[in-house]
């Protein structure tokens, strides 16, 4: 599956949620399924601070497929991390650098990839794109 | 006290956030504002605009009469003994890096200035830079574990050297209040002066300056039911005019040639440039508004609020405090086992309840208690307990969904 197609998925599947409080419950749960980041990687250089929350990025390259392995020690924010890392990963260095995340702002989740909202999100889609940059061969 | 009268004055508490009424508990970032207030910055810019102090035409004055009127009426409120000992800022921040460069810059290397653990970033950071410029010593007055400063220490760190004692009349973070009094009298006593950072305290207790004693005290417009990007420091005449200017420009000069500038008097020479003139404009209205309550009134309808909310949170399964003082504001910080407070945050947002979650710039308290940051529940006089019996129904609504 492409990006945009893993990024529909994800609409159609949030399209049947009319009440935020059922939405959220939904990513809470993806968050609580979020496979984790292994402790030996939960260092100061893959640390990203938030104001509110803070998030752990790992990122590998095998065979020219992006691997991604996060963490956070807010739910909500790790629930938003899986449905990040479940679009991007897998699929080449490329693509992961060239992807925009449309799909978030589609869904409504758009506060919590805002500059202002200090999460640690904004700069780990960014980190995940500089290391499929570096990835690029 | 008639509640339901006050929040009539302020329309923003009939808005809905998605789709259901707002809860306001975020008043210690920022109050809402009543109609007079909103009407006031209007009109001015409707019927009044122009720049003051050099116009001759009719609206320049116009405007400058409204301009100085409110700083007659914040020195009258406040019990100031002259109206040009109140200095018109962009709000706390700006009033405290006036005190922290002008003040300043009559120190030299050997002298100290003594602040608190419970102090906000902004009564931190421009005392650091201060002792960076001029090799000053910084001195801290500690804090115990309920939130209350450890005054017998602070006895100790008092000495000749101390020049300065910045400190914080009530904590934005954990609602302590602090006895000022006694720390202004002991610093006074070694020839120190006090600066008092009032931005948590006007809304909700009668503050007199010449009661106090102080020698500065500054806070924001924004936090008192006034518009953003305005506040004040009032300081005593004596020591303002033995300070240099802290910023170069307009209004603030008597005459300038290019080699040499003398400066005008108070309160101009600190008020350098085109000021924010319907945010004082504003604030005198907004000071008006105090006016016309009972503050013990407000105070004590404050307490009942702070009251309930701290025994109905109580019987929350997991829930901790912090801030524990015998007397504190309408302030409640909290943690409830295994949530993190932006969770807690974000869910309390969609049920249309408003709170504060992280450091609440104060991260020295924080580390003092081995925490990121807490969910800040602050209370002004228009709100009520229904609003409170809202907030816990949500709480216990998220904290299943949260917890494992």
């Amino acid at each position: 599956m492409s990006i945009k197609e893993k990024e529909q998925e994800i609409i159609d599947e949030f399209a049947i949620y009319e009440d935020w409080m059922d939405k959220y419950e939904y990513i809470i749960e993806l968050g609580k399924e979020l496979p984790l980041i292994e402790e030996q990687y939960k260092t100061e250089d893959r640390l990203i601070k938030g104001c509110q929350s803070q998030v752990w990025l790992n990122a590998e390259c095998i065979d020219n497929k992006m691997n991604f392995t996060a963490d956070s020690d807010a739910i909500i924010t790790k629930g938003i991390i899986a449905l990040l890392i479940r679009v991007v990963n897998d699929e080449s260095p490329e693509d992961v650098a060239r992807s925009e995340f449309k799909f978030i702002k589609e869904i409504g989740l758009q506060e919590h990839l805002s500059p202002t909202r200090s999460n640690g999100l904004v700069s780990m889609v960014k980190d995940m794109k500089l290391n499929a940059l570096k990835a690029v061969k | 006290m008639n509640i339901k009268a006050i929040r009539s004055q302020f329309p923003i508490l009939e808005e809905k956030i998605h789709g259901k009424p707002l809860v306001y508990f975020d008043n210690g970032a920022t109050t809402q504002k009543p109609l007079s207030v909103i009407q006031r910055v209007n009109d001015y810019y409707s019927k009044e605009n122009a720049n003051i102090h050099r116009g001759v035409h009719t609206l320049s004055q116009e405007a400058t009469t409204a301009y100085e009127n409110a700083r007659n009426t914040i020195q009258e409120y406040l019990g100031a003994k002259q109206s040009h000992e109140i200095l018109f800022t962009k709000g706390t921040t700006d009033s405290i890096n006036l005190v922290a460069f002008s003040f300043g810059e009559l120190l030299n290397a050997d002298d100290e200035v003594i602040i608190s653990a419970m102090e906000h970033h902004s009564n931190i950071v421009p005392w650091q830079m201060l002792c960076e410029r001029k090799g000053c010593k910084l001195r801290v007055i500690p804090m115990n574990e309920k939130g209350e400063l450890e005054l017998d220490v602070y006895d100790t760190l008092l000495s000749e050297k101390t020049k300065l004692v910045a400190v914080t009349h009530i904590s934005n973070a954990l609602g302590t209040v602090n006895n000022v009094e006694h720390i202004i009298e002991k610093a006074h006593a070694v020839g120190a002066k006090v600066l008092i950072d009032g931005a948590q305290s006007i809304q909700h207790i009668k503050v007199n300056v010449q009661d106090l004693g102080c020698d500065f005290y500054a806070f924001s417009g924004h936090k008192l039911f006034g518009p953003t990007g305005i506040g004040v420091l009032y300081g005593k005449e004596e020591i303002l005019n033995q300070m240099p200017p802290y910023q170069g420009g307009g209004d603030m000069i008597k005459e300038v040639t290019l080699e040499k500038t003398t400066y005008n008097e108070l309160p101009h020479k600190f008020e350098a440039g085109t000021p924010n003139i319907a945010g004082g404009i504003g604030l005198g209205t907004a000071f008006e508004f105090l006016n016309s309550l009972n503050m013990e009134d407000v105070l004590k309808h404050e307490q009942e609020l702070l009251n309930y909310a701290t025994e109905e949170l109580s019987k929350i399964e997991g829930i901790q405090f912090y801030g524990e003082a015998e007397e504190k504001t309408s302030v409640i910080s909290f943690l409830i086992d295994g949530l993190h407070p932006y969770d807690v945050g974000t869910l309390l947002d969609k049920m249309g309840i408003a709170v504060r979650t992280g450091h609440h710039c104060t991260q020295p308290i924080m580390d003092q208690f081995g925490i990121p940051g807490t969910i800040r529940a602050s209370f002004a006089l228009y709100n009520t307990k229904e609003e409170i019996d809202l907030f816990i129904a949500a709480l216990n609504r998220i904290i299943p969904i949260l917890q494992d």
